[in-house]
């Protein structure tokens, strides 16, 4: 079972390049302060060194901040933000659309009703005022991505669960005598994760896209390197200095593809239907 | 020469590699002559489809292709064709309906539109003339109003009008040959020997060709001038309908004919005796469709005052057709609907007034086993874990479960490997057999089946018939049976209850329901099961009544 989902997830290349991406921003967070043991904010060089320079290879900010450093640190907030907002509200996502989909009928339209309430308001905005409400610390954002993010996965999960509930073996498991709990957890759930975990996957992206974001915005956590704070820093000054948004840039950009990547790649490794194209 | 329309010569189709065998189809060779029905006949899998789309060219490319061999039609050799000329043949010359009336037609075209679609590309009709043709088509197939129904779309229609339509459209262009893949197969008996007529009576009229393909000998001996039967991808016997039907050689054609199922006269009545175990009164249910808020939804009447008894060690066949409420009422006994009315009295305790709660003790006592074996597992859980869950669910340890789930693997003639697989891994057959034990392992003493055996292959379907059959009398366990196939019920129930819209309409022992039935509806239904001027030949016969089956075990 493992070395065929292996196996179907190798055969897309661009999985592969993603997930490896993925590797190397996972390490960069990982052994940030190996790497630059110093501080990300501390004054390294001079103000406005040009890349490739002596003691800043991607150059250095306006108060003479290394940008690798930058960008090393700032992968911590990134990946974490991403990974924990994504958790959140998979949490409450999964939970509420599982609840709906296998209860129906009433309990099914208040939930839909609700969530349908979160996504009538622009996921940015409400991100923008639930953290300008809330003082910006990490926690906030991610709660506040959480909260704008978990719709869709409701939505997927209720329709998952609607589906499996009037399944054969679903039916089997009530006749068998088996409770609510063990037939949601054991019964539907396993059988529902494959695209939920495709969407969590895509949503890790997007998460650190809405961070990068509202750091831009300056409403990210003052006291965290975070990439888009860099490049809302560096605005003012892109004439003159391109390099100081470019790499946090090009870092956003290289994480977001990677997971897009990987989540195209699991969902061709975990729809049994394309992975068997070809072979049938 | 002038009457053979279609030639088949040494035609081998090769399936990508990776695939269980190398060639769908090796080698056949097979003719259709003017106002002949060639039945193609064969399990699952045994390549008969791949046949006729080879000849159609409609094989799934790149990944299947025709690597020898011959398909002449009228001398000419369709495999060599350019796409255009291929393309004239397949919508003039030679017509094709298929199996799933309800996904083969386009539901967003009106039904005439559809039909007019291959005139407007192979006749020069005008737009009059075109509309005549349809209606003229329509009334052919039996279909009624035909200038109303023109403008329908196919929702609107039934799986058997549907099919009518299908083949008003395989039709409209006069072909020569008509290819006619299982176009009864999702259909009820009673529909299906009228399709069955249809075919019969269009073909005799138009003189065509048709190559039928079905699993079922029942249908053979309905229709067929000419029989080929196909095994692995190999045409194994080929020869006139009479000889195949009533002197088949090949053991292979043989096992399929002896498969074939049907009502064993010597079977002994059922004596009924002490309290009954389960007693349906008056139940009914209606399902309300659709409608929310402000919204009404529409009604459907499952079961108006059902009225049943199954005593211990009997078996209850509940036949219909779909819809008539049958597996509705299958499901109200087992607690996965709630009847709306009536009572359902397990000895002597009303089902129906309980809660889950209150009902959960009875979930032992009975159990059900379901029609999809690839839908009633679950693909993630290891075959022992599936069965097991129930007893474990009851508060049995999980290593007693266990070891009893491989006991009942044995029971249902299955190797105790089996258990540490997935359901995956296993044929349609095995996983009913898995579905059997899942059953059996909460020791009930009443079994729904609800259609255990129609997703199967004949061949299967006895292995799995014989099995339920031995092991009900092997544990003295009641059944209530829910089939739409009469040949079947008369298999394995004692008693046999025929319902029709939501009403059982008669009720007696099976030897009274086939010999004396009584109930216009019932007269019809055993009219229509195909093959009933077939008498399967008497050595084959005999092999059913000793209650041995040499095949089980080994296809399954």
């Amino acid at each position: 079972m493992n070395r065929d989902f292996w196996k179907a997830f190798a055969r897309n290349r661009g999985a592969v390049v993603g997930l490896a991406i993925m590797a190397a921003v996972v390490i960069c967070a990982l052994f940030a302060d190996l790497i630059y043991p110093t501080s990300p904010w501390e004054m390294s060089t001079i103000p406005f060194q040009p890349p490739l320079s002596e003691d800043a290879v991607l150059g250095s900010d306006t108060l003479g901040r290394d940008i690798a450093a930058g960008i090393v640190h700032g992968a911590r907030v990134s990946l974490l933000i991403g990974l924990t907002s994504t958790a959140v509200a998979l949490l409450i996502g999964v939970t509420l659309g599982a609840v709906a989909g296998f209860h129906g009928g009433r309990i099914d339209d208040a939930i839909m009703r609700f969530t349908e309430l979160f996504q009538t308001i622009p996921n940015f905005v409400l991100a923008v005022v639930l953290v300008a409400i809330f003082t910006p610390t990490i926690a906030n954002i991610v709660i506040a991505i959480a909260i704008v993010s978990w719709p869709p996965l409701a939505r997927l999960a209720r329709g998952e669960f609607m589906a499996l509930r009037s399944r054969e073996f679903v039916q089997a498991a009530v006749t068998t005598g088996q409770g609510t709990g063990t037939i949601i957890f054991r019964q539907i759930l396993p059988n529902s994760l494959s695209p939920i975990i495709v969407s969590a996957s895509l949503m890790v992206a997007t998460a650190i896209l809405l961070e990068s974001s509202l750091s831009f915005l300056g409403l990210g956590d003052p006291n965290v390197m975070s990439w888009g704070y860099m490049i809302g820093a560096a605005r003012t000054v892109i004439r003159q200095a391109w390099w100081m948004s470019f790499f946090p840039g090009i870092a956003i950009l290289l994480t977001v593809l990677a997971l897009n990547l990987v989540g195209e790649g699991l969902n061709d490794a975990m729809n049994p239907k394309l992975a068997r194209k070809g072979r049938a | 020469m002038s009457d053979i329309l279609l030639d088949v010569r040494d035609l081998t189709v090769a399936l990508p590699e990776g695939a269980e065998r190398p060639n769908a189809v090796e080698g056949i060779s097979l003719t259709i002559g003017k106002n002949e029905i060639l039945c193609v006949v064969g399990e699952s899998g045994s390549g008969k489809s791949m046949t006729a789309h080879a000849v159609m060219g409609l094989l799934p490319k790149p990944h299947v292709k025709v690597t020898g061999g011959q398909a002449l039609y009228r001398g000419r050799d369709i495999l060599t064709m350019t796409e255009a000329e291929q393309r004239s043949l397949r919508g003039g010359r030679i017509a094709m309906i298929f199996q799933e009336p309800m996904t083969a037609l386009n539901p967003l075209m009106t039904v005439g539109d559809q039909i007019e679609e291959s005139l407007k590309a192979h006749s020069d009709l005008d737009k009059a003339g075109r509309r005549a043709r349809v209606v003229e088509l329509l009334a052919d197939v039996g279909l009624p109003d035909p200038e109303h129904l023109r403008r329908s779309y196919p929702f609107r229609l039934s799986g058997g009008q549907r099919q009518r339509v299908m083949i008003a459209m395989a039709l409209a262009l006069e072909p020569d040959i008509l290819i006619a893949d299982e176009p009864t197969t999702a259909l009820d008996v009673t529909t299906q020997k009228q399709i069955l007529d249809l075919i019969r009576t269009l073909q005799a009229e138009k003189e065509m060709g048709v190559m039928f393909i079905t699993h079922d000998f029942g249908v053979v001996a309905e229709i067929a001038t000419h029989v080929a039967v196909m095994q692995h991808g190999r045409c194994v016997e080929i020869g006139t309908a009479e000889q195949m039907l009533n002197a088949p050689k090949h053991p292979y054609t043989r096992d399929l004919i002896a498969a074939v199922p049907h009502y064993i006269e010597h079977r002994d009545d059922f004596l009924k005796q002490g309290e009954a175990l389960l007693q349906a009164d008056k139940v009914c249910k209606t399902f309300h469709l659709g409608g929310g808020f402000l919204r009404k939804g529409r009604q459907i009447v499952a079961g108006r005052d059902i009225t049943l008894t199954i005593h211990p060690g009997e078996t209850v066949g509940v036949v219909g057709e779909s819809g008539s409420g049958k597996s509705t009422l299958g499901r109200c006994i087992v607690g996965l609907h709630k009847a709306d009315g009536g009572r359902i009295l397990y000895q002597g305790q009303d089902l129906v007034a309980l809660d889950r709660k209150r009902f959960r003790p009875f979930r032992k006592d009975i159990q059900m086993i379901f029609q999809d074996p690839y839908a009633s597992l679950n693909p993630r859980h290891k075959v022992a874990d599936i069965i097991a869950q129930g007893p474990i669910a009851f508060g049995e340890p999980r290593a007693k479960a266990l070891d009893r789930a491989r006991e009942l693997l044995r029971l249902v003639g299955l190797p105790e490997q089996a258990a540490e697989r997935y359901p995956h891994e296993f044929s349609g057959g095995q996983r009913q057999r898995i579905s059997i034990a899942r059953a059996l392992a909460l020791e009930p003493k009443l079994i729904i089946a609800d259609e255990p055996v129609s997703a199967l292959d004949v061949s299967v379907q006895t292995q799995v018939l014989d099995l339920l059959d031995e092991i009900r009398h092997r544990l003295g366990l009641s059944m209530l049976f829910i089939t739409h196939d009469l040949r079947v019920a008369a298999q394995v129930c004692d008693t046999i209850a025929v319902m029709q819209k939501g009403v059982i309409v008669e009720m007696n022992t099976a030897r009274e329901v086939f010999q004396n039935p009584q109930h216009p509806y019932t007269r019809t239904l055993l009219d229509a099961i195909p093959g009933r001027g077939w008498e399967i030949p008497e050595d084959l016969r005999a092999r059913r009544h000793g209650g041995t089956h040499d095949g089980r075990g080994a296809v399954a």
